[in-house]
């Protein structure tokens, strides 16, 4: 595989839920993921980010295949995985590995440490034997700053980010290439967030990590993510250099993103003039016609109704949803950037 | 400014079936009229409970000592019925997550007058037309029509906001707000903290934002408190401490939060797990975290003391907090 | 598999070292629970009672002086009589009345425990592969399960004695056809809530087959429920097998049942009191001491501990 070929390339997932709605009516469709695509090279970091209802959860999934995509191909090393039969897209899963937000919902909580990280071992390298896994292990859990001796413990004796500690662990012993990383610190304090994405940052060093990075929180996605995707109500709405999405944001909820993170400085705070977007977050199931963003959007006009944006290319390596991109003066950030 | 809370000594005890917990310690401050102060701290330091005992909204088990005086009348020394009549009337409380906070079979219409009606003792009519008034004030388009709505048929930031209303109504000296915000997506939080802005600059209201959250403090507060293990560590200005924390937690905090400069580079995060409140270390709560810590932190614990006007901190360490020095 | 290398050899020598060790063994849920079980002292108190009940009905036997099946010529229907060795007296035939009451406690123990076991087994197996697949077999299976309880069930108990005659097995196999019924059902619905749980996700994101799923983190994260449910049924199987043995469907002379005795001792409760009190107290004391380490474990297991 050469530089130039991306490591996983999604094209066009579309993603619907079907809702049921009662006996004798038609079950209502939501559709989670419209049509995104987007690449990702070896060793580098996308950071997905949204509120809630943009997908970004459902995509993870989609992109390991624990949710089927209606639409679309995900090409992993050149191979499409949504046309896998479960035994061949077992051979992958190797190399494709996810950290969970809740750290002690993602334990199963009547097995013990070592027993949990040791689970995909069993299942996808039967050959090691159960001292080999064992050593495995334990050199996992030094690897993420546990105390090897915690290996017979059960998940409730733990804290938040020792039990998530667990979970990367766990995400780590098949040695995989890439890792999907939905809100992993959201559920922590603030003091262990911190610890815990140093820890995934030195670890993507160690190992040579491909990260996809999910969250809501920009300041963190900005932290950690080389690429940023930004999502609304399933669709990809942004897609650019984390430096040029944060001081040269084309998309207008983009810019209305980054203005609403309450920054940690005072001064800037006060000098700060936040875009306020009117209105909440339609519903997924009912969107907007046309753009997603409309009704809330301050620059919409009549075509914004009418028909849904293409993403197109805005620079060198980013595109934009968005009708207006060109001619809305997109005041620079003063703070985000 | 005259001052419309005063706490003093604040201690809240709760007891379990083998021991007892402190979640609050000898918690002294002030609140000034209009004033907004932001209380930090991350879980286990006491913040919730310290006003949740103030409201009378402690769990069975819990006992507060001290003296809470909201406007000369001390809250903590009042019976339940006698705190309901200030409940809601003078100090207000909203919480994280609003579908808990309302019934879910009421018309928010009607749970909003029925508080007028209580407080205010005003009449049907009147109270539900105050109350229209007010969820239109905060922002609630189409007040008259949503105010025949349940709960469940509003979005989180709508049912925030019926919240806040609900708070407002009686025009309440003192609002506390604990972590209102948390459970809302970024871009209806922004709209929520300058609702939280206009509405207590409109009201004259004192509010006490309680969160975790550093970028909401800067945004919002005049003052703020850092609270660790049930004691106040450090108190003052919103400039004075994040300019010039003078206590290592507040630093630390501070340096772990990811930031516009500190993209890509390593976070400076605390090291080690915050303390279990039933085997708390000796002398400074903090000193097995400190990156500062000196013999003396381990033996004894420092007390809160002036740090210059208005602002004070529990610490022994006199030097100036920095990356530099941290790594020595 | 780069990572089977020399390192290997380095690790499984500190594994080694690690085990003198001595890891120290965590709490587990179940060891908690335990805990609590036995700090309630109304569950604490009927675990010994029913435990002396067992063991009793178990080693009882061996211990009377007389014989279940040996009558007395010359005391029947008499009250208590320590002289003779009849300490609960004796029934019409001249049959020591205590040593049938433990025989008949004995066969209603051995009635509970394996319709309890045959339910639970079946049961268990049934809702969480109905619950994990859902969808299509999941509507199926438990659309079977309907039908099965909205057949009469002494019908269907009246057709099994007629084909199969009267035995105690046809006991076993007919309550435990019913109780899994009801196991399944409760299965199902725990497993659908724990479907959704990340660490179920975890599983299927490291390969894991669907049946591994079930049994490796499915069933054990059942527990809860499932012990709880089967103790409070126990008592229910045992008024149900007396219930059936007063209506002669089930164990049948000589062989005898806490239901076939109290079945007789109510027929003669005025002239013969002492026929009816002890297996009714003993029927009764179980039936408490079950219920009340039910309440006991649901409280123990109630993960409300965090």
């Amino acid at each position: 595989m050469t530089a130039q070929t991306p490591m996983l390339d999604v094209q066009n997932v579309t993603k619907v839920f079907g809702i049921a709605t009662g006996f004798m009516r038609k079950p209502l469709t939501l559709t989670a993921l419209s049509d995104i695509s987007f690449q990702v090279n070896e060793g580098e970091t996308l950071g997905i980010v949204g509120e809630s209802g943009c997908g970004k959860s459902t995509l993870g999934r989609c992109i390991l295949q624990l949710l089927t995509p209606e639409e679309g191909k995900v090409l992993w090393l050149g191979q499409d995985l949504t046309t896998l039969k479960p035994d061949e897209m077992r051979k992958h899963r190797r190399d494709l590995q996810i950290i969970f937000q809740d750290p002690l919902a993602s334990l199963n909580p009547r097995m013990t440490v070592g027993g949990i990280i040791e689970d995909p071992l069993r299942t996808l390298m039967p050959e090691m034997s159960q001292k080999q896994r064992r050593a495995k292990v334990i050199e996992m859990m030094e690897a993420v700053g546990l105390l090897p001796e915690m290996i017979n413990r059960y998940p409730h004796e733990f804290s938040g980010g020792q039990a998530q500690r667990i979970g990367i662990a766990r995400a780590l012993i098949t040695e995989p290439k890439l890792i999907v990383c939905d809100e992993p610190v959201s559920a922590l304090d603030v003091s262990i967030q911190a610890q815990i994405l140093n820890l995934l940052s030195e670890l993507r060093d160690r190992f040579n990590l491909t990260l996809i990075f999910i969250s809501h929180d920009l300041s963190v996605v900005r932290h950690v993510s080389d690429r940023i995707v930004v999502l609304y109500l399933g669709r990809m709405i942004e897609y650019a250099p984390r430096d040029e999405l944060y001081n040269d944001p084309k998309h207008p909820y983009t810019r209305a993103l980054l203005t609403a993170v309450p920054v940690p400085d005072p001064k800037l705070a006060r000098q700060r003039k936040i875009t306020e977007l009117r209105g909440e977050i339609p519903s997924p199931i009912n969107p907007p016609s046309g753009c997603a963003f409309r009704s809330r959007c301050p620059y919409a006009i009549p075509v914004c109704a009418e028909k849904r944006p293409e993403i197109e290319s805005s620079g060198e390596l980013r595109s934009v949803a968005c009708h207006r991109w060109r001619e809305i003066e997109v005041e620079p950030v003063a703070t985000g950037g | 400014m005259a001052n419309v809370l005063e706490v003093e000594n604040l201690d809240v005890t709760f007891s379990l079936h083998d021991g007892e917990v402190h979640a609050v310690r000898e918690l002294s401050f002030v609140l000034g009229e209009g004033e907004t102060l932001a209380v930090v701290g991350e879980s286990g330091s006491g913040k919730s409970q310290a006003f949740l005992a103030m409201m009378g909204l402690l769990a069975r088990n819990g006992r507060a000592t001290g003296k809470a005086k909201l406007a000369g009348t001390d809250l903590l020394a009042l019976s339940s019925s006698e705190l309901d009549k200030h409940r809601g009337l003078d100090i207000a409380m909203i919480f994280q997550d609003p579908m808990t906070s309302l019934n879910p079979s009421l018309k928010i219409g009607k749970q909003l007058s029925e508080v007028l009606v209580r407080h205010r003792h005003m009449s049907e009519a009147d109270s539900a037309k105050r109350a229209i008034e007010m969820l239109d004030r905060v922002g609630i388009p189409e007040a008259s029509r949503r105010a025949s709505s349940y709960p469940h048929e509003l979005s989180g930031g709508m049912r925030q906001r019926v919240m806040i209303a609900m708070a407002l109504l009686c025009e309440p000296k003192v609002l506390i707000a604990d972590e209102p915000t948390t459970a809302l997506d970024v871009t209806v939080q922004a709209q929520m903290l300058d609702l939280f802005k206009t509405l207590t600059a409109d009201f004259g209201t004192a509010l006490v934002i309680i969160t975790h959250d550093l970028g909401v403090v800067a945004g919002l507060a005049d003052r703020m408190m850092v609270m660790y293990a049930g004691r106040a560590v450090e108190a003052g200005g919103v400039d004075d401490l994040f300019y010039d924390p003078k206590h290592p937690y507040t630093f630390g905090l501070l340096h772990s939060t990811p930031h516009v400069e500190t993209s890509g580079q390593r976070l400076s995060p605390i090291d080690g797990l915050p303390p279990s409140l039933e085997h708390l270390p000796t002398g400074c709560a903090f000193h097995p975290r400190c990156a500062f810590a000196m013999p003396e932190c381990r033996k004894e614990r420092p007390k809160l003391t002036d740090r210059g006007p208005k602002r004070s901190a529990a610490c022994f360490y006199e030097g100036t907090l920095s990356e530099k020095e941290a790594a020595q | 598999m780069s990572s089977i290398t020399k390192k290997d050899e380095v690790m499984e020598a500190y594994t080694e070292a690690l085990e003198r060790l001595d890891a120290p063994k965590g709490r587990s849920l179940g060891q908690d629970a335990l805990r609590r079980l036995i700090a309630n002292k109304a569950a604490l108190v009927s675990i010994i009672v029913l435990g002396v009940i067992i063991v009793a009905a178990l080693i009882g036997p061996h211990l009377t002086p007389w014989d279940v099946a040996k009558v007395d010529w010359g005391s029947i229907r008499k009250p208590p009589d320590f002289a003779k060795g009849h300490f609960l007296g004796t029934d019409q035939n001249g049959r020591d009345l205590l040593a049938r009451l433990f025989q008949g406690t004995q066969m209603s123990l051995m009635v509970a425990g394996v319709a309890t076991v045959v339910s639970v087994v079946i049961g268990i197996t049934y809702g969480a592969v109905a619950g994990y697949f859902g969808g299509r077999i999941d509507a199926m299976m438990m659309r079977f399960v309907d039908v099965m309880y909205a057949l009469p069930y002494m019908l269907f108990v009246i057709i099994l004695v007629v084909v199969f005659g009267r035995s105690p097995i046809l006991l076993f196999v007919g309550i435990g056809a019913l109780e899994w019924l009801t196991m399944a059902r409760i299965v199902r619905g725990q497993t659908l809530t724990l479907k959704e749980k990340e660490f179920i996700e975890a599983a299927r994101a490291g390969g894991a087959k669907p049946f591994t799923i079930i049994m490796r983190h499915i069933v054990p994260n059942l527990t809860g429920p499932v012990v709880i449910y089967a103790t409070l049924t126990v008592p229910e199987i045992i008024i149900t097998e007396s219930f059936l043995s007063y209506l002669g469907l089930g164990v049948q002379e000589p062989l005898t049942s806490l239901g076939t005795l109290i079945s007789n001792g109510a027929a003669v409760a005025e002239a013969l009191p002492w026929l009816l009190i002890s297996p009714a107290i003993v029927l009764v004391s179980m039936l408490l001491c079950l219920t009340y380490i039910g309440d006991g474990l649901r409280d123990a297991l109630d993960p409300k501990d965090r």
